[in-house]
């Protein structure tokens, strides 16, 4: 199936500060097959496996989850983001290697809030990127409980990433940056401070996930059934296909 | 939760969750709670296993039937038309991203005291034992009729009008005998008891065609079913409501509905907390001084470590057992799904059987499908009422969804759900609503 990013989009992207960082010729961002070429990278040419995986997002209310997301999927910023409405479902793919890995990003659309996060949001997710604000204690305390949460609910690998986000703010910082790190260490997470803002360490996080992800046909054995689609009723979901 | 809402939905059960989501789709804000702390309402799917135990009162069966967190196992058993009005629903709200499925493997049908599997093709149907070689050609010649007849062109109707004239004078023009007609009635058009032969037959035709174009869709049988169990369907819809702003509670204690002088709802109090509203959506449990018991459904879930005899090892199956085999006045229905749906642990089945109580001993009445079933590990009966509003909501604006029926598939649950949505909102929900606003995100 083809993703269809806006050409614009695409391109807004690719001259985020942080991408003109990356080694161009090992990652970059990519848009995926059938693309009418517009935002395609030039050394991205040949066709390999892609990988198809679920990330869903965790952490308090108003850490800046949906800001993450939107800045690393679309490139996008909004300081007074409102609370999540209309857009709990994107797709962002990245390129490493020979591999294209597939992200399909799940946010929680606020259900968070009183504590009514549906099991199906934790089920078959592949990574998860456990958010919190550094200039707030207390999101920081419920990031260790989300953490906690996934271990007990989700897929015995998952990949967990830990995000200090609004790192722009350091001047208001309460979670120092060490504390979180050994945090992180001692239960074997990914960890980085980002600014969904200043784009810091967001594609990077991201990468930092696809690249430790297993890439291997039929990953973390999970069973799947088809997606009913209107138009293609065969179409079979594999995990990872080729 | 105290605040100004134009809608609270109580009950997360599958018609609360897709009416929440409607709402939410066409601009409402909605405050959405449930009692319990998980999703689902009477139509959840209990896991880990252990939960289901408590749920009968049993006790904790420990690893007698693999991980306990492998299961989820459905309280009501139904399945999807892959054509039906659920499936359309699913796609057009863009649901069906959050669920997977899986189509059941076989349909079968009980005569004399034996399963036949009902015929998917014409090879199928010649090899059939379901009935003879006479009987075989005017079926056919029955079946050609039905694909062919189109509502909108009297040409296609051949001196028959099944606007006027009812099921059995259909039937009679082409010769059925007795078993075919009950074959037809109810394991393709799936109706509940024989009430129908005296209706329009153009009911009949209808329910034949979904049951032939679910079949077209995906081949093996036309029923879908969705891994991890029922429940993700209802989390689906809620999943679609939050995305549109919906608001989420769980495990929220609902003390009462509260009315203006004149009985028209102004809001839902719980505890000390107030949230005022002008419409309130829920299922019967939360509003029984305006329901009546409609019937009695009994069920019984059985846990099996072997597939069903018969079946060809067939992975998930229904067997339809009409009324008239069994000397009853409506159908048993058996349902069946295993490991392959990640409802159950490995080598482990869950069959449910399910009918409409029409005796004092319930239990005795399934017992036909019980028997089909070869030995059971472990089973668990229930009776539950069933309930329909007394009130149809337009002066209170409570508007009360109906208890789930025993029919084994969703189509009246969708019917009941559109119903109550133009009830509260004067018009048809518009599905083209949602399509272009969640277009952009993925196509």
């Amino acid at each position: 199936m083809t993703r269809n990013y806006g050409a614009l989009e695409t391109k807004r992207f690719l001259v985020t500060p942080e991408t003109k960082d990356f080694p161009r010729n090992n990652y970059g961002m990519a848009t995926a097959r059938g693309n009418n070429g517009s935002g395609q990278r030039p050394n991205n040419t040949t066709q390999n496996r892609i990988c198809q995986f679920k990330l869903v997002l965790l952490g308090e209310s108003a850490v800046g989850k949906s800001s993450l997301v939107l800045r690393f999927v679309k490139g996008q910023f909004h300081e007074y983001q409102e609370s999540t409405i209309g857009a709990a479902f994107l797709t962002q793919t990245l390129c490493i290697d020979d591999t294209t890995v597939k992200f399909e990003i799940w946010d929680t659309a606020g259900q968070e809030r009183y504590h009514s996060l549906a099991p199906m949001y934790y089920r078959g997710a592949q990574a998860a990127i456990v958010v919190y604000d550094i200039q707030n204690q207390d999101s920081f305390e419920r990031a260790k409980n989300w953490v906690k949460e996934l271990q007990r609910q989700a897929t015995p690998n998952i990949v967990i990433a830990l995000a200090g986000n609004k790192a722009d703010l350091s001047q208001s910082r309460v979670v120092e940056h060490d504390e979180a790190k050994q945090y992180a260490e001692e239960n074997g997470l990914l960890f980085l401070e980002t600014s969904a803002k200043t784009a810091m360490n967001v594609n990077d996080i991201f990468l930092a996930i696809a690249k430790k992800l297993p890439k291997v046909e039929g990953n973390n054995g999970n069973v799947h059934g088809r997606r009913l689609n209107e138009n293609e009723p065969n179409r079979q979901m594999n995990n990872c296909c080729k | 939760m105290d605040s100004e809402y134009d809608a609270i939905v109580l009950g997360t059960g599958l018609k609360e969750c897709i009416l929440s989501g409607m709402l939410s789709v066409s601009g409402k804000k909605v405050l959405h709670i449930d009692r319990n702390k998980y999703y689902g309402g009477e139509s959840a799917s209990l896991t880990p296993i252990k939960d289901l135990f408590q749920h009968f009162n049993s006790e904790d069966p420990g690893e007698k039937f693999g991980r306990g967190k492998d299961w989820n196992v459905d309280l009501i058993p139904k399945f999807l038309m892959a054509n039906g009005q659920l499936v359309k629903l699913l796609i057009h709200t863009g649901v069906t991203r959050y669920v997977e499925f899986k189509s059941i493997e076989g349909s079968y049908v009980y005569k004399g005291g034996k399963i036949s599997k009902v015929p998917v093709d014409q090879k199928e149907a010649l090899a059939s034992d379901l009935m003879g070689m006479f009987e075989k050609r005017r079926f056919r010649n029955f079946l050609i009729y039905v694909q062919d007849i189109r509502e909108d062109d009297i040409k296609t109707w051949k001196d028959f009008d099944p606007t006027k004239q009812n099921a059995q004078a259909l039937y009679d023009k082409f010769g059925l005998d007795k078993n075919t007609q009950d074959f037809t009635g109810h394991a393709l058009a799936l109706h509940r008891d024989d009430e129908y032969l005296a209706e329009p037959a153009i009911v009949t035709i209808r329910r034949i065609k979904l049951y032939s174009d679910s079949l077209a869709r995906y081949g093996k049988s036309p029923y879908l079913y969705p891994m991890y169990g029922l429940c993700e369907l209802p989390q689906g819809f809620a999943r679609l409501s939050a995305i549109y702003g919906g608001t989420y509670m769980l495990d929220k204690q609902v003390d009462e509905i509260v009315y203006d002088g004149n009985g028209k709802v102004v809001g839902v109090r719980s505890g000390e907390e107030l949230a005022k509203c002008k419409q309130v959506f829920c299922d019967p449990t939360y509003v029984n001084e305006k329901v009546r018991i409609k019937g009695k459904v009994v069920r019984c879930i059985c846990i099996l470590d072997h597939p069903i005899p018969n079946t060809k090892d067939a992975l998930s199956t229904q067997i339809i057992i009409p009324q008239k085999q069994v000397g009853r006045r409506s159908d048993i229905y058996v349902s069946v799904v295993s490991s392959t749906h990640q409802v159950a642990a490995k080598g482990f089945f869950i069959a449910m059987v399910s009918t409409t109580v029409e005796s004092d001993n319930p239990e005795n009445e399934i017992k036909p499908g019980l028997d089909l079933l070869g030995p059971i590990a472990q089973k668990f009966v229930s009776v539950s009422d069933y309930y329909e509003p007394t009130d149809k909501g337009l002066e209170s604006q409570v508007f009360i969804s109906e208890s789930y029926d025993a029919t084994t598939h969703f189509e009246t649950t969708c019917l009941d759900v559109l119903d109550i949505f133009k009830r509260a909102t004067g018009e048809e929900f518009d599905f083209s609503k949602i399509k272009h606003e969640i277009g952009d995100e993925e196509q």
